[in-house]
């Protein structure tokens, strides 16, 4: 049940982070790929405030034998480059240019935008789906 | 830099940057795991396999719009802007949701948490979804898609 607060806490706190950085806004996170247009930096300073507190946890990570609130760290591999996340990284990068949207965003827009983001929500589900269908 | 740049928003980027890293940390501290936002919604929904427990998955996703509801009730709105048409929305939410199944993360899992831990994997995915992005948008500016 802690793990579950601690998800639910973790969850608001990003939702708070994208609206207020203005990274649930489509438009500008496009502006920020837009480099022949009217370039927006704002992307970067929300990569560099988020990568800075993240930077800290993993060197605090490495010292602690296990979470707080679990009995493991359970962690992707960081090694291993292969097609399907040169592919898959690829293709992701397409859709967030032609739409501005990331899967975070979208979520959040549930609360700011919903008509617009359950359609962005609905077709990054069936995308995912079609991954799911044809990778059995 | 702000001159150069005047619809940036330097000082809420940082703030709301370090509430997004903030968060990924209690993620990985507090539950051993990587606050990625793709992984967690397809786990959440059954879209997709993963370890973290659904519960968990489910609780992190439906916190992201309580989150940002908070922001546009203390700011008295949050800017939204959306494609004119439906057709961006439609196609590029397939592209972003497949990608990021088949390339295991998106700006979340692989953009921060990943290259905030000097991962070779999420380095290499972020460069080439930034890549990308870049390259598509610089498509549709000659396109006249803009």
């Amino acid at each position: 049940m802690k793990r579950v607060i601690a998800a639910l806490a973790a969850g608001a706190i990003f939702g708070a982070g994208l609206a207020l950085s203005g990274m649930a806004d489509p438009q500008r996170v496009r502006a920020f790929l837009d480099i022949f247009g009217a370039w927006d930096p704002t992307l970067a300073f929300v990569m560099g405030g988020a990568l800075a507190p993240m930077a800290i946890a993993w060197a605090i990570q490495r010292r602690m034998a296990r979470p707080i609130l679990a009995g493991v760290f359970d962690l992707p591999p960081t090694r291993g480059i292969d097609r399907p996340l040169a592919v898959g990284a690829v293709i992701f990068g397409v859709g967030w240019g032609i739409s501005g949207l990331c899967p975070g965003p979208a979520i959040a827009g549930l609360a700011l935008a919903p008509s617009h983001a359950i359609v962005a929500v609905a077709a990054m589900g069936a995308g995912m789906a079609l991954h799911r269908l044809t990778s059995r | 830099m702000i001159a150069a740049f005047p619809q940036a928003m330097p000082v809420e980027g940082l703030l709301g940057g370090l509430l997004i890293g903030l968060s990924a940390a209690i993620m990985l501290l507090g539950n051993g795991r990587i606050a990625g936002v793709s992984g967690l919604a397809a786990r959440a929904t059954g879209l997709g396999t993963g370890s973290a427990p659904r519960g968990m998955a489910l609780a992190f996703i439906i916190g992201l719009p309580l989150g940002a509801a908070v922001i546009a009730l203390l700011l008295g709105g949050v800017e939204i802007r959306y494609p004119a048409s439906i057709w961006p929305i439609v196609v590029g939410g397939l592209f972003v949701g497949y990608g990021t199944r088949l390339g295991s993360g998106c700006t979340s899992g692989h953009g921060v948490c990943g290259m905030s831990r000097l991962s070779l994997r999420s380095i290499t995915a972020t460069l080439l979804f930034m890549a990308s992005g870049i390259a598509t948008v610089a498509l549709m500016r000659a396109g006249g898609l803009l």
